[in-house]
């Protein structure tokens, strides 16, 4: 009964990473072919995918050594990009914090963009789920997500420049962000803490290394906490029981 | 040129940097109870640190230089609308595939 509705749990994970395939494999191409035009290997830059597993750190790791920056530039901003990936590991915590050491390690390799989207609006969704139902989840989510990053990785370096420019491939990364946003809107304290760090990040957009990123981060944060702590946390249009 | 040396300080340093981010809270905090007012600003990071990631990506894409591109615009107010009405992921995606493809191949 148990290992059932985890197996199920997992089942739906992978049906839910799926539609997620669409964006990774343009997305690892991409990076496969610029790797190799920077003039990296095919096996250094599948090393990139399997050692880093994070797409926004790997361009901007990888332009910031085109430009020939310092090595100590190039770690600061790529990891700057990835703060991020902290905040998704606080924010998982709450459900996954009673895994076995182990698990959560496996778990913080796997964490990524899309992993962390799709199991925290699945955890938020279904408050009821086990421990174990929520892990199965959460690798499901990863099984088409990360083996096809590092696969169409490969496929990239080996296809070089073959991908027409005009075809709008470096546009895939926003607007699988986007995607992933708009559904998350769900109420008032959603949207302000949105719109609060699109327009700080914007604003912001000229501090080096990407910190723009981190106080539209943050500022959006605060935003929300802020606007769900005055009672704006409901949708606005649905019934409150739940 | 990348010196091969520098290469795989960054690969191993960017790696073992982004694992040490992923585990931080996962790792060591593991099932003790966090503090309400840091549960309440967690349930928002989704929506506050993607869009300050995608923002200035939409508004000056690097693709083109910095210029802010009318297709790209669309694209990016299409995806998100439909997001945001539709509820899917996948619906959004495909809206802005669309019009990005279209944007490229329309006979203009």
């Amino acid at each position: 009964m148990a290992s059932s509705s985890v197996m199920s749990s997992y089942r739906r994970g992978v049906r839910d990473g799926l539609p997620f395939l669409l964006i990774v494999i343009p997305f690892a191409t991409l990076f496969g072919v610029v790797a190799t035009e920077a003039g990296l290997s095919v096996f250094e830059t599948l090393s990139f995918s399997v050692v880093v597993i994070a797409g926004a750190a790997q361009f901007t790791a990888l332009s910031l050594l085109t430009e020939q920056a310092p090595v100590l530039i190039v770690l600061i901003s790529a990891l700057a990009v990835n703060l991020r990936l902290a905040m998704y590991s606080a924010s998982l915590t709450p459900y996954l914090g009673a895994l076995p050491m182990w698990k959560r390690a496996v778990t913080a390799y796997f964490l990524v963009d899309q992993t962390y989207a799709g199991s925290v609006l699945e955890y938020e969704k279904r408050p009821g789920m086990s421990v174990a139902e929520r892990w199965a989840y959460f690798m499901g989510i990863a099984t088409p997500i990360c083996p096809p990053w590092y696969a169409a990785t490969v496929a990239g370096a080996w296809a070089g420049a073959a991908i027409p420019p005009e075809a709008g491939l470096d546009f895939a990364l926003p607007i699988a962000f986007l995607a992933m946003i708009g559904p998350a809107l769900r109420t008032p304290a959603h949207r302000i803490a949105a719109l609060v760090s699109t327009v700080l990040a914007l604003a912001f957009a000229f501090v080096p290394y990407n910190l723009g990123l981190i106080i539209g981060g943050l500022g959006g944060m605060i935003a929300g906490a802020e606007a769900e702590r005055r009672g704006l946390g409901f949708p606005l249009f649905t019934e409150r029981s739940k | 040129m990348i010196a091969d040396s520098d290469l795989w300080i960054v690969i191993f340093g960017l790696g073992l940097g982004s694992f040490g981010l992923r585990f931080l809270f996962l790792g060591l905090v593991g099932d003790r109870a966090l503090p309400e007012w840091m549960l309440r600003h967690l349930r928002y990071t989704a929506v506050a640190i993607l869009p300050a990631l995608v923002a200035p990506l939409v508004v000056w894409p690097p693709a083109t230089g910095g210029q802010t591109d009318p297709l790209r615009l669309v694209a990016a107010i299409a995806t998100l609308a439909v997001g945001a009405v539709t509820k899917s992921v996948f619906a959004a995606m495909g809206t802005g595939a669309v019009v990005m493809l279209a944007g490229a191949y329309w006979p203009a």
